[in-house]
């Protein structure tokens, strides 16, 4: 693998010059009032103040975030967005669209979320290919970039802390430089539109550095789960009660799904349009917490309970996925950790299975409606 | 922008395939027989599927939904479907008249293991629309009776005009070549010839089982399995010969959409036919 060096000075140039022929997404801060909101809680006081940056399309290079924490919702809305037309429709028949898929390169994606996009591939690109998914996929650059954990990451764990593949460049931010790895031939084509700002020799000094940022990053994981046990602890707690607990109260609000990276649950709904203008079938990203998820016609609901659909939520991230790929298909990103308003997520559902302690509004709630 | 607005590089499983309502009748008040054509003969012909598979069937503007097919690629070029009026798609579909275009694509499931069945006994047993995925086996099994050991027949429906198919029914009882026993729970008809009570009753009349040779095939309303399994386990048939075939909510058949997803399977790619032992092994799957 090539590894270059970029001065930090020459980052946006770089990005200016390659970003001629194709969108640039990158991480936005969303301004303070909209973020906050006028909250008092504690609980979604410190979810907004961790969760104050999208992808947004950027016009202006000052606007890009660098030193963020996770974006609200992962990179991907750009590969299958929350809504888009699949089929428009006449009495003639369905015309496939794919009007919503252009050039892209996504700037800022972290090794979590490059992670989450190499999971959706192993649903969507393998048997009976999405093709949505997969030209939006073959659309986009990838150009990932270093991060440092908040308490609620867990990367680590999971990990997906490194990338070996899954990008076509990756920055590694050093302060003054950044360490650039090109990981595409693709991404190779891209410094080759402006290599005059790359330095080809590294120093064992920048060497030394990098060493030192990773053992540093490592030493700095304030959360911490043991994946390798989830998949028999699954099982042998699948009728624990503490199910039933977060199942009451859980809101079914489906947030866990929008914000979770690996989650690709979607509805089909078709639009009738009047007046000889045709009807759009519609592809939505749903969620398996929602009430009517497995619901059938006629009003059969094969998963009535919201602790039944919860189980089938930690089912799928902690332990199907398991025996299917080897490892769970949780990204470490604590997005579900800063999201959930009752605190039902991976790292309290861990702590649940594993018979330790739980500090989460859930449990809390179960006590409080017990006395 | 892609200008032609196409996708470049990739078939898209999604497409439904334009295909024609060639015939539709009522079997009961609320179910309805539909045998339908791929306008495109070629596809038509080219239509390879397993019984016990089901396609997705789009009607235009009310939506698309999964349906077993009824008929047996033993008899290629048409597809036929049972469908009882439920929702806003089955709605739809009950007021299209014979020449309507609909949008088919499918195969998709697994299917019932015919290849490993061959040269066993088969018994079958139906309960109410249970007759719509099972019919497809049954009507391969005897295209191909050849192949088969003992084929038995055991269909309960609720009242004597609820049973699909019943003339063809009581043309099976007529053949040498087989055995069938038909129950309705109820007999609000007072002419109704055959046996009355619910389809486990009819397990005594059953000329003896051979378990080891025997594969199962069971499809009904959900009430129904666990006293069916415990007749079928009576009888000694091994937990992996006894199948059934399961409905789930899909919207996309290939394991994308992930509303059928039970455990570590997707029903539309694993199932939705499975054994006893995997409805020990998996959980939720009845």
């Amino acid at each position: 693998m090539r590894i270059l060096k970029l001065q930090k000075k020459d980052l946006f140039p770089f990005l200016e010059a390659i970003s001629d022929s194709a969108e640039l997404w990158a991480p936005v801060a969303m301004p303070a009032e909209s973020a906050a909101g006028s909250l008092k809680d504690p609980h979604w006081a410190a979810v907004t103040q961790k969760s104050k940056f999208h992808f947004q399309r950027i016009k202006d290079f000052a606007d890009i975030a660098l030193h963020t924490t996770r974006t609200i919702i992962p990179p991907k809305k750009l590969m299958v967005p929350a809504s888009f037309n699949m089929f428009h429709f006449t009495e003639k028949g369905y015309k496939e669209d794919f009007s919503h898929i252009s050039e892209k390169i996504l700037f800022g994606l972290h090794t979590c979320d490059i992670h989450g996009l190499l999971t959706l591939d192993k649903i969507f690109a393998q048997a009976f290919p999405d093709p949505y998914y997969l030209e939006a996929r073959k659309k986009a650059l990838i150009l990932g970039l270093s991060c440092w954990p908040d308490e609620y990451c867990f990367c680590k764990s999971t990990h997906t802390h490194i990338v070996e593949e899954g990008y076509d460049l990756f920055f590694t931010d050093l302060e003054n430089f950044f360490l650039v790895w090109i990981g595409s031939s693709r991404g190779d084509d891209l410094i080759r539109l402006a290599p005059q700002f790359f330095d080809e020799k590294l120093s064992e000094k920048d060497i030394q550095r990098y060493i030192a940022w990773q053992s540093e990053r490592d030493k700095s994981f304030r959360t911490e789960i043991n994946f390798t046990r989830m998949p028999d602890l699954m099982e042998l707690n699948y009728k624990a009660p503490f199910w039933e607990e977060a199942g009451a109260a859980c809101l079914a609000c489906g947030s866990c799904s929008m914000v979770c990276p690996t989650c690709n649950c979607y509805n089909v709904t078709d639009v009738q349009f009047l007046g000889g203008k045709p009807g759009k079938r519609l592809r939505e990203w749903d969620s398996c917490t929602l009430p009517e998820y497995s619901e059938v016609a006629g009003g059969e609901n094969f998963r009535e309970h919201k602790s039944q659909r919860l189980k089938l939520w930690y089912t799928h991230k902690l332990q199907a996925y398991v025996s299917k790929y080897g490892k769970p298909s949780c990204v470490g990103c604590g997005r579900c950790l800063v999201t959930c308003p009752v605190q039902i997520n991976v790292k309290s559902v861990a702590d649940a299975l594993e018979g330790h302690p739980v500090e989460a509004f859930w449990k809390r709630f179960s006590q409080e409606v017990a006395k | 922008m892609n200008a032609e607005n196409k996708c470049l590089t990739e078939t898209n499983p999604f497409t439904p395939e334009p295909a024609r309502i060639v015939r539709t009748y009522h079997l009961t008040e609320d179910v309805k027989f539909f045998q339908v054509r791929f306008v495109d003969m070629e596809k038509a012909l080219q239509f390879k599927y397993k019984p016990g598979q089901f396609a997705m069937l789009s009607i235009l503007g009310a939506g698309e939904a999964p349906f077993s097919i009824s008929s047996s690629p033993s008899r290629p070029g048409l597809l036929e479907f049972c469908i009882r009026k439920m929702g806003t798609v089955t709605s739809a579909l009950f007021r299209l008249k014979e020449n309507s275009l609909i949008g088919l694509r499918g195969p998709y499931g697994n299917g019932f293991p015919v290849e490993e069945m061959k040269g066993k006994d088969i018994l079958i047993v139906v309960g109410g629309l249970g007759a719509a995925p099972l019919r497809s086996v049954l009507l391969y099994s005897l295209d191909n009776r050849d192949q088969f050991g003992r084929v038995s027949v055991l269909y309960g429906a609720k009242r004597p005009a609820e049973m699909l198919f019943r003339d063809e029914y009581f043309a099976l009882k007529q053949r040498a070549d087989l055995e069938c026993h038909l129950t309705v729970d109820a007999d609000d008809t007072g002419q109704w010839p055959e046996r009355i009570g619910v389809v486990t009753t009819l397990f005594p009349y059953l000329h003896a089982v051979d378990p080891v040779q025997t594969y199962a095939l069971v499809c009904g309303p959900p009430v129904m399995y666990k006293f069916v399994i415990k007749e079928l386990i009576k009888l000694n048939i091994p937990k992996n010969q006894i199948l059934m075939t399961l409905e789930r909510r899909m919207k996309c058949g290939v394991g994308k959409c992930g509303h059928c997803a039970i455990d570590y399977i997707y029903t539309c790619l694993d199932g939705p036919v499975f054994t006893y032992w995997d409805v020990i092994h998996m959980r939720e799957l009845i």
